[in-house]
């Protein structure tokens, strides 16, 4: 039995062709074409020339994600055993961040990481540096931070690490109580507990967690523009730059913007397999 | 059969300064089947989890086999427990649920007794199969939990419990959730396998027909307190007071005088009985079961009422009479049409007499038949306490 579309529906339907199937198609079209229009796999072909930045973007927003899972985790596990008071609070200040514009948030990271900046300044004043440089015998005058790849992925860990704890945190707030005290009275001590039964059914939100700060990761191009100094070029820059820097080539921007959804979309789909039987909560 | 095996001391427990155990006292004897009874918010499933380890109580001690456990952590406790909703594992499958106690356990080395090692996975493997064998779910070993219908998700947590062997088993009202026939059923079930394994059985419910079946030992807990300890024929025969008497079973409970010994007074007339050790003139409730009452010609009559309500109830009919006022239940198996005058006749074994207590007055009358029926019913949907 198929339910009969609403008519309710129809706006969302329209929305979704408009601006989400209209571009994807728009996408496909324009990585397979030349710039005269015509049919063309050239666009494919060249891409061997950015494999270095495909391998950088996706290394970084892999650490990124990793780093997200490694704080995320226990704050969101920690978070859920606090009172309800405590956990709307700190709710609170986990989001705070995001209601800021993004630009401003990252440009004061760089006001913290430039080489006379906040961090470095602290260095100086706290006559950290000068240990540094006597134990270590060099002669720095500041650490370099600004436009590394550490930066990068630090401004990545600092955008998106709200959405890995929101997923997590919602995913084990819900976890039944009694299965916990079901595996305490079967003789699961604090540790087993929370190997044999929190973190598998807390699974489906860390693998949303995953999808949802990767996806934006591994396409972000202002952070590493930002923060990484224009020198640690990401995909995110690459495409950039073929829509509206000086290399004007739609073409090969779009075939960029298609292989590297095609490889998320397969990394995604290999990882729901992975959590497969954890319910359906992923979505792609 | 009578060594005892859990003491529970002068318990206090609150919530948000609202008292839920009251001083509570109890000893439990091994291989016994208790049940803690009463209705919502009594403290039974209080009175559970302090035994389990789940909560700790305000004051007072818990003792298991003489030493005190206040302070020992469920998963160190020789304890299992069947909860409520069963709270199965939804990503371990049958068999995995069932095994999660086993592989939790560690005993020592055989070659090094120092070190703790896990149980061997062939022993794990035909312990389980054995329990599931047990509670008649051979075969279901890699079904998903939520595939299971309820009984079988039941006895998949019974199983669960049993394979650690565990002393004592903890059942939080394990039936709640299954339709009547299939509760009817477990019930059987349930009494089968606790005599089958010879351990302890402490079970918690509302419902006075469960505990009546199973138990060895029923305990009737109301506002935090045991109202009485008794076998089922104990608490059902002899109710110590009117709660006990209207909450187990159906009872008239009339307002009467203790004339002397053997000799009740009720609606200015005596009854002789088999009760004794009162005060002359003491004030009494009187519990008369509904079955125990004959209905005679009016002129044999110790008393004579008319019928208000008539209910066909299959064995027998459910018949309301009103003595000057007071309603009473009868169930008889004669027709009696509503509005005739008739007398009634009360064997001296079929009048028990209670001393007064704080529950004098508030039950025992049928006057409110109809609303009485609804509480019933909602004490049955509203099972689940904290």
């Amino acid at each position: 039995m198929k339910p009969k579309l609403s008519r309710f529906a129809i706006p969302y339907v329209v929305w979704m062709a408009l601006f989400v199937v209209a571009p994807i198609v728009l996408v496909v079209v324009y990585a397979f074409s030349n710039d005269l229009g015509g049919f063309t796999l050239e666009n494919f072909s060249k891409m061997g020339t950015y494999a270095v930045v495909f391998g950088r973007s996706f290394k970084l927003a892999l650490i990124a994600t990793f780093v997200c899972l490694l704080i995320g985790y226990p704050v969101s596990y920690l978070m859920s055993r606090e009172g309800e008071k405590f956990q709307r609070a700190a709710m609170v200040l986990i989001m705070l961040p995001m209601w800021i514009n993004f630009l401003l948030r990252t440009y004061s990271w760089m006001s913290i990481l430039e080489n006379n900046g906040l961090l470095n300044q602290i260095f100086q004043k706290t006559g950290f540096l000068n240990l540094y440089n006597g134990i270590f015998g060099t002669n720095l005058e500041y650490f370099p931070m600004m436009n590394t790849q550490g930066a990068v992925v630090l401004g990545m860990v600092y955008n998106y690490l709200p959405f890995m704890i929101l997923p997590i945190y919602s995913v084990i707030v819900k976890l039944d109580g009694s299965l916990v005290e079901a595996a305490r009275d079967l003789g699961a001590d604090g540790v087993n507990v929370f190997r044999r039964v929190v973190l598998p059914l807390s699974l489906p939100g860390v693998l949303s967690g995953i999808t949802m700060v990767f996806v934006p990761s591994v396409s972000t191009f202002a952070i590493s523009k930002m923060l990484g100094g224009g020198t640690e070029l990401l995909l995110g820059d690459l495409i950039e730059q073929q829509f509206l820097g000086g290399a004007y080539n739609p073409q090969l921007g779009a075939a960029i913007s298609l292989v590297m959804m095609v490889i998320v979309v397969v990394c995604m789909v290999v990882m729901n397999r992975f959590g497969e039987g954890e319910e359906q909560a992923v979505i792609l | 059969m009578s060594k005892e095996l859990i003491r529970l001391r002068d318990l206090c427990m609150a919530y948000d300064d609202e008292l839920v155990l009251d001083h509570l006292n109890l000893y439990i004897n091994d291989k016994e089947f208790l049940t803690l009874l009463g209705p919502s918010g009594c403290g039974k499933t209080t009175t559970l989890r302090i035994i389990g380890g789940f909560t700790t109580p305000l004051s007072g001690d818990v003792l298991f086999d003489g030493v005190r456990i206040n302070d020992v952590p469920p998963y160190k406790r020789q304890i299992n427990t069947v909860f409520q909703k069963y709270a199965l594992f939804p990503h371990l499958n049958v068999f995995e649920n069932v095994a999660f106690g086993l592989r939790m356990q560690r005993r020592p080395d055989p070659s090094d007794p120092k070190r703790k090692s896990r149980l061997p996975e062939e022993e794990i493997r035909q312990r389980v199969l054995e329990m599931l064998e047990a509670v008649s779910l051979k075969g279901f070993e890699n079904r998903r939990t939520d595939a299971l219908s309820g009984g079988q998700q039941q006895r998949v947590a019974i199983a669960r419990a049993l394979v650690n062997r565990p002393k004592v088993l903890l059942l939080d009202e394990p039936l709640g959730a299954l339709d009547l026939k299939l509760r009817k059923d477990m019930q059987i079930e349930l009494k089968r396998i606790q005599q089958q394994v010879g351990i302890t059985f402490i079970y918690v419910t509302h419902d006075q027909e469960e505990a009546l079946t199973m138990s060895d030992t029923i305990v009737v807990m109301d506002k935090g307190s045991i109202q009485q300890i008794g076998t089922p024929e104990d608490i059902y025969n002899e109710p110590k007071n009117a709660f006990v008497a209207d909450f187990i079973g159906e009872s008239n409970i009339i307002d009467g005088v203790m004339v002397q010994d053997k000799l009740v007074q009720m609606y200015g007339r005596q009854f002789p009985c088999l009760d004794g050790g009162f005060s002359e003139n003491e004030p009494v409730d009187v519990v008369i079961r509904p079955e125990d009452i004959d209905i005679v010609p009016v002129e044999q009559g110790q008393l004579t009422g008319t019928v208000t309500n008539v209910t066909f109830k299959g064995m027998q009919y459910d018949i309301i009479v009103d003595f000057r006022g007071f309603k009473w239940l009868i169930q008889t198996t004669d027709h009696s049409p509503v509005g005739a005058r008739i007398g009634i006749k009360i064997d001296p074994d079929g009048i028990h007499v209670m001393k007064k207590s704080r529950y004098s007055g508030l039950y025992g009358d049928y006057s409110s038949f109809s609303d009485e029926y609804d509480e019933l019913d909602a004490a049955e949907v509203d099972g689940d306490e904290t």
